[in-house]
């Protein structure tokens, strides 16, 4: 009895390792297509263009980790544009003229993207000036400034 | 000193004001629908294609052969469940005359012919774009999407999803109205 008990549990220890292995075996695939290349530049191009472009249906993906059936065909795409010669800006200009600028994860410098740019730097900057201010007005107050009556005071309440 | 209050020093108020600001801004982008990417192509010529029709054997339709009129073009699928939501909305607009073509996405030509004889045939053409090629072309990433060409062969207006009855009437409608009137 005992015994055929831990058969089925084995069992299931089994199959739940096979799932397992199944599952994560499937989400690791999702780019690796059998591709041939001319050269190695070629094929350097294509993973730095499907790692730089954002899949649109699953938006925080790219194209290399997508399963999506549209990364696929975009993969496929950008693959057969490497193989005839495109150049990374002629791929990346026929991507945004058909899905916008959207589709790159590296958005382009422009008015309309300093804030986006250089925010974090504008923020860090403020956040600097706060901390120098402070320190400094702190340091101003904290200085030896007490008077002779103040200091007359302040020896009395120690005493008492 | 420490007798000023509140009022006598606005310092007080500065995280107050930036936390506003910062939950103001979040709570704007919490409306926004990240999954509706706007189109490049609105204002832009229509994309060519040249696909096969459905069920006419060799025969194939090219966008030169659309462009003179204005039409809607409707990319759908049979597996495309939110397709059934909008499909009564795209009858009731080609019964009152609107000239909307069917783009059938990666479907199989039976499962096409099925659903229009289940659900109604909203469709002047039907094109198959097998590969989904065309759809690349269009800027299509999911289905259903809808544009409307005007008589120029241009892009007006493209609807991400299934269409909604005020999307009909307000955009759809409207410029079919627009359109009408010009010619």
């Amino acid at each position: 009895m005992e015994r055929k008990q831990t058969t089925i549990l084995n069992n299931v220890q089994h199959l739940f390792c096979a799932l397992m292995f199944l599952i994560f075996s499937l989400s690791a695939n999702a780019a690796t297509e059998v591709l041939e290349f001319d050269s190695t530049q070629q094929e350097q191009q294509y993973h730095e263009l499907i790692d730089e472009l954002r899949c649109l249906v699953c938006q925080n993906q790219n194209l290399a980790d997508s399963n999506a059936a549209l990364a696929q065909d975009l993969r496929e795409r950008t693959y057969q544009m490497v193989r005839s010669g495109d150049s990374s800006d002629e791929i990346v200009d026929y991507m945004v003229a058909r899905y916008g600028e959207f589709i790159m994860y590296r958005p382009p410098l422009r008015a309309s993207t300093y804030l986006l740019w250089f925010g974090p730097l504008v923020f860090l900057l403020l956040a600097v000036l706060t901390v120098v201010l402070y320190w400094r007005r702190t340091r101003r107050n904290t200085g030896d400034k007490l008077d002779a009556a103040s200091r007359q005071k302040v020896r009395q309440l120690l005493d008492d | 000193m420490r007798e000023r209050g509140l009022f006598t020093r606005p310092k007080f108020l500065i995280p107050f004001i930036v936390f506003i600001a910062v939950a103001g801004f979040f709570a704007a982008g919490l409306r926004l629908d990240s999954t509706v990417v706007p189109s490049p192509l609105i204002g832009k010529v229509a994309p060519a294609f040249t696909l096969p029709v459905l069920d006419q054997g060799d025969l194939t339709l090219s966008t030169d052969q659309l462009t003179g009129g204005f039409y809607v073009l409707n990319v759908w699928a049979s597996w495309c469940l939110a397709c059934r939501d909008e499909h009564a909305i795209l009858v009731d607009l080609s019964e009152r005359g609107v000239p909307i073509a069917g783009l059938n996405y990666k479907d199989k030509a039976e499962d096409a012919r099925r659903w229009l004889r289940d659900w109604g045939n909203p469709y002047f053409v039907t094109v198959v774009d097998q590969d989904g090629a065309a759809a690349i072309d269009w800027g299509v990433y999911g289905v259903p999407e809808t544009f409307v060409v005007d008589a120029q062969g241009v892009i007006r207006y493209k609807h991400i999803g299934p269409i909604t009855q005020e999307v009909a009437q307000r955009e759809i409608l409207s410029l079919w109205n627009a359109s009408k009137q010009q010619s």
